[in-house]
């Protein structure tokens, strides 16, 4: 028999609200401790690399010399880079989840890619240099060059812009979709005037967080033999004589930020520590812009489109 | 007697083609007269919508579906549901409204010359005009004509239901779907939507799925009752709502069931 005096059910409101107030501690602890963790390393490489940076640090190549040395190469070598792997990731990923979503049937063979490419974004990177190595560099005769280091990175970044084009895709109602067949819109024309534009925000918010993991990333350029002292840039993709362009710059050697940092780090001079600080900095500061800039574009598409 | 537009003979009709059960719809057969108002009612689960969205082979969207029968539209003598048939060509003949108002997310502008462009009209002079035609006969011009660049999502609600029908207008559809237009608005808005309705059948031929038996036998000249995926009774809204022939159609219709 449910019976519950006045008094009782006081009292189990305030033991709920108790659990309340616990979990609201516990979760705030837990926050605190890992924002502390994050701002004390920030601090710290701040710290000693700020006063390093300064105009000749963007515009120095690397040195035997740690004060003379400096980060051209890198931040040269690593826009190049993100370039190529934007350029081939975007089109190649967006595609597959519009395919994905919009196209392939829903079965089984199409439940099977969706799992294998949730694994492939889970693959440590380290293996996909592993396989970019043997195809790209030996198998193609790419060498290493900033068309191999760019190719690496897009298939590592692959996973990630397919699977946030298609919950990008998600979002939009069923019932924007029947309105545009109803009227006898074919799948393309409702992909390229309804879907691509409404889910538009949600994709560059993926492809500009996975375009900053691609910054960072060290391990698989390793493996597919980015070069850690580099002294000269790329060749200029435009000259002064016919034809006037140049894809050269592709097949050139590089090197890239996280690398030069890594070269720095693994000296025994202190000077050069500074050197890995100060270009951590920058590095982190690229990042966090990417970042950012991937917040305000969803945030100004939220706010356009109310279902 | 009215001219028949379309005509529905004997459709049988299964969401998976290889069930061996019962069907969804069974065996209807239906006329759909010329400039009049035809309502689908029955409980929910009757198969009404589903007979509704034979008519534009929505259905085609999600897969393989089995139809049996004909739907023919009239005086062509084209049949819909026919193999040979494109649904793509379907859809540009017959014109839906849904149950949800759905504009898209653009100008209102856009919305009505939607279905013009994608049937590749680009000429402006002609597109203006018919934007401005299609948002009359939908009663929304003196709403709207001031801000057609505005965004639809910005319209209400019966607002944006009227901007679907015109949509559904622009592309002059020989039939015109209406799936519950109005169970998601409020009673003013629903009463501007009938009204508009009662008006439009003048110039386009429209079959309307109702849940609201009070709109059906207000708003409809035809209606058809249908149960279980079998069409009980159809004839004019009139004499089904007042001598029903069948037991099952009187029962519904004083709220005895559904």
């Amino acid at each position: 028999m449910f019976d519950q005096t006045n008094a009782k059910l006081l009292q189990q409101i305030k033991f709920l609200k108790a659990q309340d107030v616990v979990f609201w501690f516990v979760g705030l602890f837990v926050l605190a401790g890992a924002f502390i963790i994050l701002f004390a390393l920030i601090y710290d490489m701040g710290q000693t690399g700020i006063p390093r940076i300064n105009q000749e640090f963007f515009l120095n190549f690397p040195s035997r010399f740690a004060g003379r040395a400096g980060i051209l190469a890198a931040w040269v070598g690593s826009l190049c880079v993100v370039l190529v792997t934007a350029l081939l990731a975007i089109p190649l990923g967006v595609a597959t989840g519009v395919y994905l979503e919009e196209y392939a049937p829903k079965g089984w063979f199409s439940r099977m890619i969706e799992l294998n490419i949730l694994n492939l974004a889970g693959v440590p990177s380290i293996i996909y240099g592993i396989m970019a190595l043997s195809l790209f560099v030996y198998e193609f005769g790419l060498k290493q060059s900033i068309l191999t280091a760019g190719m690496t990175l897009g298939l590592l970044i692959l996973p990630i812009i397919i699977v946030t084009t298609r919950e990008a895709i998600r979002t939009i109602p069923n019932h924007i979709r029947e309105a545009s067949y109803a009227l006898g819109a074919t799948k393309w024309q409702t992909v390229r005037s309804h879907i691509v534009p409404y889910s538009f925000g949600g994709i560059m918010t993926g492809v500009v967080i996975a375009l900053s993991r691609a910054i960072g990333e060290t391990a698989p350029l390793l493996t597919v033999g980015a070069v850690a002292f580099i002294a000269f840039l790329p060749t200029p993709p435009v000259m002064a004589v016919a034809p006037y362009v140049s894809a050269q710059w592709l097949m050139d050697p590089y090197t890239v930020m996280p690398i030069q940092m890594f070269n720095w780090i693994s000296r025994p001079q202190e000077e050069f520590h500074v050197n890995a600080a100060a270009a951590g900095i920058v590095l982190l500061s690229m990042t966090l812009v990417l970042n950012a800039l991937a917040i305000f574009i969803r945030y100004r598409f939220r706010k356009k489109y109310k279902w | 007697m009215k001219n028949i537009k379309a005509e529905v003979k004997n459709l049988t009709f299964s969401y998976d083609k290889t069930s061996t059960g019962r069907p969804v719809l069974n065996s209807v057969s239906l006329p759909v007269f010329e400039n009049s108002i035809t309502a689908l009612i029955g409980p929910s689960g009757c198969g009404k919508t589903t007979l509704l969205r034979c008519f534009n082979r929505m259905h085609d969207l999600y897969g393989a579906v089995k139809y049996e029968g004909k739907i023919i539209l009239q005086p062509s003598g084209f049949d819909i549901l026919s193999k040979q048939v494109d649904p793509l060509e379907v859809r540009m003949k017959v014109g839906m409204v849904f149950q949800k108002p759905n504009p898209f997310p653009k100008s209102i502008y856009e919305n009505v010359a939607y279905g013009l462009k994608i049937r590749g009209i680009k000429k402006k002079s002609y597109l203006d005009d018919k934007v401005e035609d299609s948002l009359k006969k939908a009663g929304l011009w003196k709403e709207v004509s001031d801000r057609l660049k505005a965004s639809a999502s910005a319209l209400s609600g019966g607002q944006q239901q009227r901007l679907c029908i015109a949509r559904a207008l622009a592309t002059e559809p020989e039939l015109l779907l209406l799936d519950e237009p109005t169970s998601a608005l409020d009673p003013i808005s629903t009463a501007h939507i009938e009204e508009l309705i009662g008006e439009l059948k003048k110039t386009v031929t429209i079959l309307m799925v109702t849940h609201n038996l009070h709109q059906a036998g207000r708003a409809s000249d035809f209606t058809a009752f249908m149960y279980l995926g079998d069409l009980i009774e159809f004839g004019e809204s009139s004499q089904v709502f007042t001598n029903p022939k069948e037991e099952k159609t009187e029962n519904y219709i004083t709220g005895r069931f559904g």
